[in-house]
């Protein structure tokens, strides 16, 4: 149960927490130390952050079910974003999941069963003129053919 | 001075940097308004200037900021939207990647003219990889003197935080904003008050766009006559049109307010592709009402569109071309909005997962005759109840969409 972040993370928590005038106004930048740190944010994790910043645990599930990028379940090691909104569509953002699909075995919101790769598909990237365009770990990847995903994918899965 | 110094997007990709930065004339514009300048003196400049909100909503940055309460003890704040959530929107990441510090040198100046010492910066979750190339500027800025205590030899004190979203399109709305930098979910706040006089952590608070902020420099260094040179004289200044979709050259055009659609598309971004021909534009990210091919010699300003039926929003243009079924475009219009409604209010919350279901049957064919009036009338219920904004930029396109194209969707509907 009891549950304490590593001490790089906690130091980088108490100077994440000094310029804001509210304890709890942290809440967002801490969730994302611990995710960074575990991959996700367990119910021990939540129940620290809440004690951690004086707020009730309430208002710490009320924010991880809010925000999509956060997650209370584990996740592979590395996380493909698609873009499916509709620039990347009119580029052919389907094909691409399709394809990703059926290479990883898993559709959006599922791993791989090894547990490397998490496929996602996101709205709109802030990309579109390089449409259809994905991230990886949240670097950016655009102008995507199925060659470039396999070559990707392949990448992934050859990493230890 | 080079034609290079007054554009948002320095063409060399390393002048991101303070040193290209100060050497193309950058921080002069702030020095001159916190050494010689009064504060109400830089308000009046750029209410003169006329400048209209860059995120979507248009409103005069001068005039907005001159509703913040002069003196009295309570902090203010100034809080810079990087959400860039609007689908087909991508000058915000350019502006935060090409030239940072005239974003940086913006919020100095806005500080000064409002007497706010912190600031936040909120980006986008999705956005956490390129806005290191922000951190370094704002770590460059401290180090130069441009930032932190007494600016310029002053008493003037400006702290930049830098706050990040985690996936979630309401918040680039700005009192759902505020509401994620106070660490609770992005569900938009009853307007009035607003957040001018009662914002984030209840002091008053400036809100501007990225783009917005990042033309500042330029109306004070130069004055409002300068800008209002360019554009138009009621809506002065060039945009970032982001043109995506069906044309040979996507990318960022810097213009003038007001350059005609067609000249956009077909000069700048070089048209459709070969044998593909304009269905419809969509003028100012998905959710500005759609033009249909007729209409491409409207100008992009803010009353030329309202003229037309839509908005310019985030000049986020995107082209459908003929070989799209508007189906297709329907289907991501109806789950986009579905997907990001906070949720908050009945008619936007059951109307935007009420049309998605609508538009999901059609799409698997089970189209019942019915169906188009429907979402007629679900979108005519959102359209103007809602709490906030997003309730018309869910209700209008997706009107606009279907009386625009209903012999098509009669089609699908029936097949
Ligand atoms: C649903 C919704 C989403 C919005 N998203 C953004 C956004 O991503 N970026 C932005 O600058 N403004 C966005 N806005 C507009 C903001 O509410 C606000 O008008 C703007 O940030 C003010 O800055 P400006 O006057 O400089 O444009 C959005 C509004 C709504 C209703
Ligand atoms: S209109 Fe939609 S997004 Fe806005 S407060 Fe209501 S439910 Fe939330
Ligand atoms: S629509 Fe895919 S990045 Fe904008």
């Amino acid at each position: 149960m009891s549950y304490t972040p590593s001490a790089a993370a906690l130091k980088k928590i108490q100077g994440l927490i000094v310029p804001y005038p509210e304890r709890s106004a942290a809440l967002l930048p801490v969730l994302r130390v611990l995710q960074e740190e575990s991959g996700f944010v367990s119910p021990e994790a939540e129940a620290w952050v809440a004690a951690k910043l004086g707020i009730q645990p309430i208002r710490v599930r009320e924010v991880l079910t809010f925000y999509t990028m956060l997650r209370r379940k584990p996740a592979g090691k590395t996380t493909i974003r698609v873009c499916r909104n509709l620039s990347c569509t009119l580029a052919g953002a389907e094909d691409i999941i399709g394809f990703l699909r059926e290479k990883l075995g898993v559709g959006p919101g599922g791993t791989t069963p090894d547990g490397r790769i998490t496929l996602e598909t996101v709205e709109c990237l802030g990309n579109c003129d390089q449409a259809p365009c994905l991230q990886v770990d949240g670097i950016d990847y655009g102008r995507v053919t199925k060659d470039m995903v396999a070559a990707l994918v392949g990448e992934l899965e050859a990493h230890e | 001075m080079s034609e290079d110094a007054v554009r948002l997007l320095p063409a060399d990709e390393s002048s991101w940097r303070l040193e290209a930065y100060v050497r193309r004339g950058g921080y002069e514009a702030a020095r001159k308004a916190v050494a010689s300048m009064a504060p109400q003196d830089i308000i009046a400049e750029v209410r003169r200037a006329g400048i209209r909100g860059r995120g979507g909503a248009g409103f005069p940055a001068g005039l907005k900021w001159s509703f913040v309460p002069q003196g009295g003890p309570a902090p203010k704040y100034l809080c810079v939207n990087a959400d860039e959530g609007e689908p087909g929107t991508f000058k915000d990441r350019a502006i935060l990647v090409r030239n940072p510090h005239a974003l940086i040198e913006g919020m100095i100046i806005v500080a000064f003219g409002v007497g706010i010492r912190t600031a936040f910066v909120y980006v986008r979750g999705e956005y956490a990889r390129i806005a290191g190339r922000l951190e370094e500027a704002l770590a460059e800025a401290r180090a130069g003197g441009f930032l932190g205590r007494g600016i310029f030899g002053s008493d003037f004190d400006l702290e930049v935080v830098v706050h990040f979203g985690a996936g979630a399109y309401i918040c680039g709305e700005e009192t759902a904003l505020l509401e994620s930098v106070e660490g609770r979910r992005g569900q938009p706040r009853l307007k009035p008050p607003f957040p001018a006089v009662i914002g984030l952590f209840r002091s008053p608070t400036v809100i501007n766009n990225v783009e917005t902020l990042a033309n500042v420099p330029s109306i004070v260094g130069r004055g409002a006559d300068w800008f209002l040179a360019r554009g138009l004289a009621k809506d002065g200044g060039t945009r970032l049109f982001g043109v995506s979709g069906a044309v040979r050259r996507p990318g960022l055009y810097e213009l003038p307010v007001g350059t005609p659609l067609r000249t956009i598309i077909e000069t700048h971004a070089g048209g459709p592709p070969e044998g593909v021909a304009i269905k419809a534009i969509i003028p100012g990210g998905l959710s500005a009402p759609m033009l249909m091919a007729g209409e491409l010699d409207t100008c992009m300003d803010f009353d030329s569109l309202a003229g037309a039926c839509t908005m310019i929003g985030s000049a986020g243009i995107i082209v459908i071309g003929d070989r799209t079924p508007i189906l297709d475009v329907l289907k991501v219009m109806a789950r986009f909005y579905a997907h990001e409604s906070c949720g908050q209010c009945a008619p936007c919350r059951i109307g935007t997962s009420w049309i998605h279901k609508i538009v999901s049957r059609i799409a698997e064919g089970k189209g019942r005759p019915a169906d188009l009036d429907l979402i007629l009338e679900l979108a005519d219920g959102m359209k103007g109840r809602t709490l906030c904004p997003m309730g018309d930029a869910a209700a209008l396109p997706v009107r606009a969409l279907v009386t625009k194209f209903r012999d098509e969707l009669e089609r699908a509907v029936s097949r």
